[in-house]
């Protein structure tokens, strides 16, 4: 059985246990140890034994045992772990509070990412820490002090209230869309074998949609990552070059995943009406994905787009992609104009002086285009990236 | 206002049981002896469990953690009536636990 497969199955019930747990002990702390333990006891014998018909009944009896046993040993925490005796866990899906709990704003955002990875998809501190290239240590302290912090300060376990969900959900949607983020960035040849982040961070994008069905912008970050995710074979060459938008095979691209993605984004955004930065987002990929060449991609539409989204999520970031809109719309010339402020806030960003440098070698402005490009190579620490930057430097 | 330091936090942990419950026993002392001037106290959980809400920006901004990291936190704080700052001070000199007391007006 290969390893993404018990992956999956894990990810599909760690989170449901943890939940039906968290309700019935009212101790999340001690509900995700019962759960981490169960799931490393799952993963050393199912690759012998294979995965049992009921993965969780199978997790919930083991984690039910050894609470029983822990139980035995420690009277402190008998109370709650005496509710271990009704033997069939909870029915309904509690994992919606388990999300908002791991996502609360009193959190960092690092323990957020870490504690969501652990508890709602079943990883190992050992998964978490290589995917993140951290130290173990750091993640298993990060993940110790969470939970502390969950228990002592009374973080709430449950869904905010209709006032509070506006910015609770924007943290949950921060947590997954950094998660995609940092997956879909480091995914390189080097590291294949790491856990796919892209995967974890599509399904809590996915669960968010069932279970938040009238929420548009779940729908919108889950049709971005799902977009991004059908050209995913198209960004690197068969040396795991990265290839640029504007030189990608658009053979490659998954039309039907790309087809599925816009439904579901125009459905969404039909159905509420109320459009937000996941959805802009999306639209605007989207409307990258749609063209049948880079020539034949719809600028104008996409500047659009990116007044809305600077309207609605104001950032140097998003300023510095609306000038690249700028540059097939009205010309380099005056994209480069749009980028004079951003130099500033943006002068650690390495996109920015690889945008700065591609325009200005528009203009013939050679000298300087290098210097703008050694810049940006000397600000990202991105394999893919350096090696990109290298060849266009050696090219000039 | 009383103010723990990284040092007294560690050696508060390092004590033994019997000692621990000898520094309790004398706070409890502090607190009995001094009953006629104490209006109020209150006790701060330790500072892990701190959460910080800005509201100087345009949205108010919720971080983990004390508005200063720092090695010195407010563990907690005592209503006192006296009649003056110095009557204040003696109260605070006999103080037998976290090595700094603040003491500001109240009203």
């Amino acid at each position: 059985m290969s390893e993404e497969v018990l992956a999956r199955v894990v990810r599909e019930h760690a989170g449901r246990l943890t939940a039906s747990l968290v309700s019935l002990l009212g101790d999340f702390a001690a509900a995700e140890d019962l759960v981490q333990d169960a799931i490393e006891t799952a993963l050393r014998r199912w690759p012998a034994e294979g995965v049992p018909e009921r993965p969780d009944a199978w997790l919930f009896t083991v984690a039910r045992r050894r609470g029983l046993d822990v139980l035995r040993r420690e009277s402190n925490y008998r109370a709650k772990l005496a509710r271990l005796a009704r033997p069939e866990p909870a029915a309904a899906d509690d994992r919606l509070r388990l999300v908002f709990t791991c996502c609360h704003p009193a959190l960092s955002r690092a323990a957020q990412i870490a504690l969501t990875l652990r508890v709602v998809c079943g990883l190992s501190t050992t998964q978490i820490a290589a995917a993140f290239l951290v130290p173990e240590s750091t993640v298993a302290q990060r993940i110790t002090r969470a939970k502390r912090k969950i228990g002592e300060a009374g973080i709430p376990y449950r869904v905010p209230s209709q006032e509070e969900l506006p910015d609770r959900l924007g943290e949950v949607l921060a947590v997954i869309y950094l998660l995609f983020n940092e997956g879909y960035l480091s995914s390189t040849a080097e590291r294949a074998h790491a856990r796919d982040l892209v995967d974890d961070a599509e399904w809590l994008a996915a669960l968010l949609v069932n279970l938040m069905p009238k929420e548009p912008e779940t729908a919108g970050l889950l049709a971005l990552i799902r977009l991004h995710r059908a050209r995913g074979a198209a960004r690197f060459d068969a040396e795991g070059r990265l290839v640029l938008l504007a030189d990608q095979d658009r053979g490659l691209w998954d039309r039907q995943a790309i087809e599925e993605a816009t439904r579901l984004l125009t459905r969404a955004a039909r159905a509420h009406r109320r459009p937000g930065p996941y959805q802009v987002q999306a639209a605007i990929v989207a409307c990258h994905a749609e063209a049948a060449g880079f020539a034949d991609t719809d600028w104008a539409q996409i500047l659009v787009l990116y007044d809305m989204l600077l309207h609605l999520a104001p950032s140097p970031v998003t300023r510095l992609h609306r000038a690249v809109a700028v540059r097939y719309t009205q010309g380099p010339e005056a994209a480069l104009a749009e980028l004079e402020n951003l130099g500033a806030p943006l002068e650690r960003h390495a996109l920015f002086h690889a945008t700065h440098a591609s325009l200005l070698r528009d203009l013939g402005r050679r000298e300087q285009a290098r210097r703008a490009d050694e810049r940006a190579l000397e600000l990202t620490a991105n394999p893919a990236q350096q090696a990109l930057l290298e060849q266009r430097l050696r090219w000039d | 206002m009383f103010v723990e330091t990284e040092e007294f936090a560690r050696r508060l942990e390092e004590m033994g049981e019997l000692e621990q419950q000898a520094a309790y026993e004398a706070v409890g002392r502090w607190f009995a002896e001094h009953a006629d001037k104490i209006t109020h106290h209150t006790h701060l959980a330790p500072v892990h469990t701190a959460t910080t809400v800005r509201l100087d920006g345009a949205e108010p901004m919720i971080t983990d953690g004390p508005f200063v990291e720092g090695k010195e936190v407010v563990s907690g704080f005592a209503e006192v009536e006296v009649a003056d700052l110095d009557e204040a001070l003696r109260l605070a000199r006999s103080w037998p636990a976290c090595p700094v007391v603040e003491i500001r007006p109240a009203s």
